[in-house]
């Protein structure tokens, strides 16, 4: 345009134009390609839970590997809820599909190896992905969010349907092999277990964060803001949303499959509302819109149930109120977290990033 | 307009709109050649949008037909506009808050992507050169309409000049053949709208426009030809000078108790 002199501009990121800010080692981390960045932190993520697993005992082990499955279905979560804006109560259900195909491969086809019945099991739930997400395309906000929780409500009940093939109630238990002989010594079997799924998420977060950090991610947080500007601008709203939700899906029965893998069970009583309920908690109490949030909602959710549990015993309460402190103590979290940072524990620790960088 | 006229981009033709009882639009018909800015006038609730709605596929006309270079457009829909060549500004700012301004123009770039499905989802392939390309042409749109200082901070943030500066580059920087503006000046400083009427000059290079707007002053200082709509009908056609001395344009806009220029 003609007139460029009315820079009244009040935007905080505003910078001098004259002397453009070198850039900093967080700039150049930024304008590396997805392709090596994002598995680059990836390995440094997996180096870090290596060294931590070997400190830790088998109840630790497990501990990190249920924070591993769990990051990686928030993850999808976050995908589906904060990047395209559409609301499903019903990711327990992605997760179930994956369990029970895991162990239903380990049961009848035992020389299959982990990493096929991984792969095999994300393109089962993708599938499934694909079936909800076409019925569901039309549905918004409320609507979409009723239709999958009646999935997450109807989906374990086919245990109760088809107890032979589904084990009924109880489930289904199955033992996994553990580390490999030519390992044997030198890492323990959980540790091997949490590693196998901290490997799993970590691709699984890595093909995420690749997504959401490029074009198809831009063109969710487009459509999610307006969709009749997405629209105008090209994008395929209407197969941009099912795209979100298999995507998701893919990552629910994938960390559903790490679930049962590391648990070596799948049973109904895991999959109940409960869990779409939590995992969505767990994402606001994260942070919606970044992938971080996935992080500290996984931690979150397994470590405020370990404390809740480790208090009843120490207080020594009655098994109901017991039972009952885990939930309890994660909401009154949800809300001091959100009352204070809306954007979650995220938001918290990028103010707090902030904080100390000014100090300095 | 009226001798040697070259083909043109977008023509419609017999436009019929109802909103159940309410004729909306009447056998309207316009049609903008390339190169030109065609102004589409009238008071508020003359159909204005409602045209653009029906040229953009967001409604279906009962009658008439939308043709652009041409070919008759049958069943399109918005997101298609894109391909084709057509880019259109919303009534309102309609900017996508959670993005930064450049992720906002950076949409607009999208169409320029070389990579398939498979590069969106693996980074593999054009992944990286696209995200590259997308963000120099949103940069480059930026500078031209004195919104790169805003790059990196949210709409909600800038000055709402500024913010029509970016709603506007997000609309042109997939390089359209034809803009169709849907009150670009509404809420503008007097400076602001001078930049902007150099700006709409300046697409006639590159650009069919077509423009709805109730500032007068800048409609009559770019556009080559003027449509102007009343209750759903066309009532008068010309070039600016012709429709300024119309008394049917006058009396139109008198009947309106909102004074021209004024706009809600
Ligand atoms: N979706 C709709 N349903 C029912 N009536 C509608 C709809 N859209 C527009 N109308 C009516 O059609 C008429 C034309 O509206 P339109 O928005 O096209 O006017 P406009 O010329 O753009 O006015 P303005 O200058 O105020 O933007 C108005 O009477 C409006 O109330
Ligand atoms: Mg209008």
């Amino acid at each position: 345009m003609v007139s460029l002199s009315d820079h009244e501009s009040t935007s905080r990121d505003k910078q001098p134009e004259s002397t453009a800010p070198a850039p900093t080692v967080g700039d150049r981390w930024r304008a590396l390609p997805a392709l090596v960045r994002f598995p680059l932190a990836a390995l440094a993520a997996f180096a870090a839970i290596l060294a931590l697993t070997s400190v830790t005992g088998p109840t630790g082990d497990l501990r990190i590997g249920s924070v591993g499955y769990y990051m990686l279905a928030i993850a999808g979560l976050q995908l589906l809820i904060g990047y395209s804006g559409q609301i499903s109560l019903g990711h327990g259900a992605f997760m179930f599909i994956g369990a029970y195909t895991m162990a239903l491969l380990v049961l009848n086809q035992p020389a299959l190896p982990l990493w096929l019945n991984m792969i095999i099991t994300v393109v089962l739930s993708c599938t499934a992905g694909v079936l909800v997400g076409a019925a569901t395309a039309r549905l918004h906000g409320p609507y979409l969010a009723g239709a999958t929780l009646a999935l997450a409500v109807g989906l374990p009940a086919l245990t109760v349907r088809y107890p032979e093939l589904l084990g009924g109630s109880n489930g289904l238990a199955f033992s996994t092999r553990g580390a490999p002989a030519s390992l044997a010594g030198v890492i323990t079997n959980t540790q091997w277990q949490a590693a196998a799924v901290w490997g799993t998420t970590l691709i699984g977060l890595v093909v995420l964060a690749t997504i959401s950090a490029g074009r198809l991610g831009r063109r969710m947080r487009a459509l999610r803001d307006d969709e009749a500007a997405a629209g105008l601008a090209g994008i395929p709203v209407g197969r941009t949303k099912v795209i979100a939700f298999v995507i998701s899906a893919g990552a629910g029965g994938l960390a559903g499959a790490c679930q049962a893998y590391l648990l070596g069970t799948a049973t109904p009583s895991s999959f109940t509302v409960t869990l779409s309920l939590s995992l969505l908690a767990a994402l606001v109490l994260g942070g919606l819109g970044s992938m971080w949030g996935a992080f500290f909602g996984a931690v979150a959710l397994v470590y405020v149930e370990v404390w809740g549990e480790e208090l009843a015993h120490a207080l020594a309460l009655d098994s109901n109120v017991a039972n009952n402190l885990p939930i309890v103590f994660f909401g009154v979290l949800l809300i001091l977290v959100i009352l204070v940072w809306p954007r979650g524990l995220h938001g918290m620790a990028s103010s707090l990033a902030d904080l100390v960088r000014r100090g300095r | 307009m009226t001798t040697t006229t070259p083909a043109p981009l977008l023509a419609a033709e017999g436009i019929t709109v109802r909103f159940g009882g309410l004729t909306a639009l009447e056998d309207v018909g316009l049609s903008v050649t390339p190169g030109s800015v065609v102004g589409l006038i009238g008071p508020n609730g003359a159909g204005k949008t409602t045209l653009f709605n029906a040229v953009s596929g967001v409604i279906r006309p009962q009658r008439g037909t939308v043709s652009w270079k041409g070919r008759v457009l049958r069943r399109h829909r918005p997101h298609h506009l894109a391909d084709l060549g057509i880019a259109r500004t919303l009534q309102g700012l309609n900017l996508f808050p959670g993005l930064s301004a450049l992720d906002n123009v950076m949409v607009g770039a999208d169409r320029l992507a070389r990579g398939g499905p498979l590069a969106m989802l693996t980074g593999l392939g054009r992944y990286h050169s696209d995200e590259r390309r997308l963000r120099e042409r949103a940069m480059a749109a930026l500078e031209e309409f004195g919104a790169a200082h805003a790059a990196r901070a949210m709409p909600g943030t800038l000055p709402f000049g500024v913010q029509k500066r970016v709603a506007l580059a997000r609309a042109v920087v997939a390089e359209p053949e034809l803009l169709l503006l849907d009150e670009p000046a509404s809420g503008l400083s007097g400076e602001d709208m001078d930049a902007l009427a150099a700006a709409i000059r300046s697409f006639r290079s590159r650009m069919g426009v077509l423009l709805v707007e109730h500032h007068m002053d800048l409609v009559m200082a770019v556009c080559d030809h003027i449509v102007v709509l009343n209750f759903g009908e066309v009532i008068a056609t010309g070039p600016p000078e012709r429709i300024q001395s119309d008394p049917a344009v006058a009396e139109a806009y008198l009947g309106d108790t909102e004074e021209v220029g004024a706009d809600g």
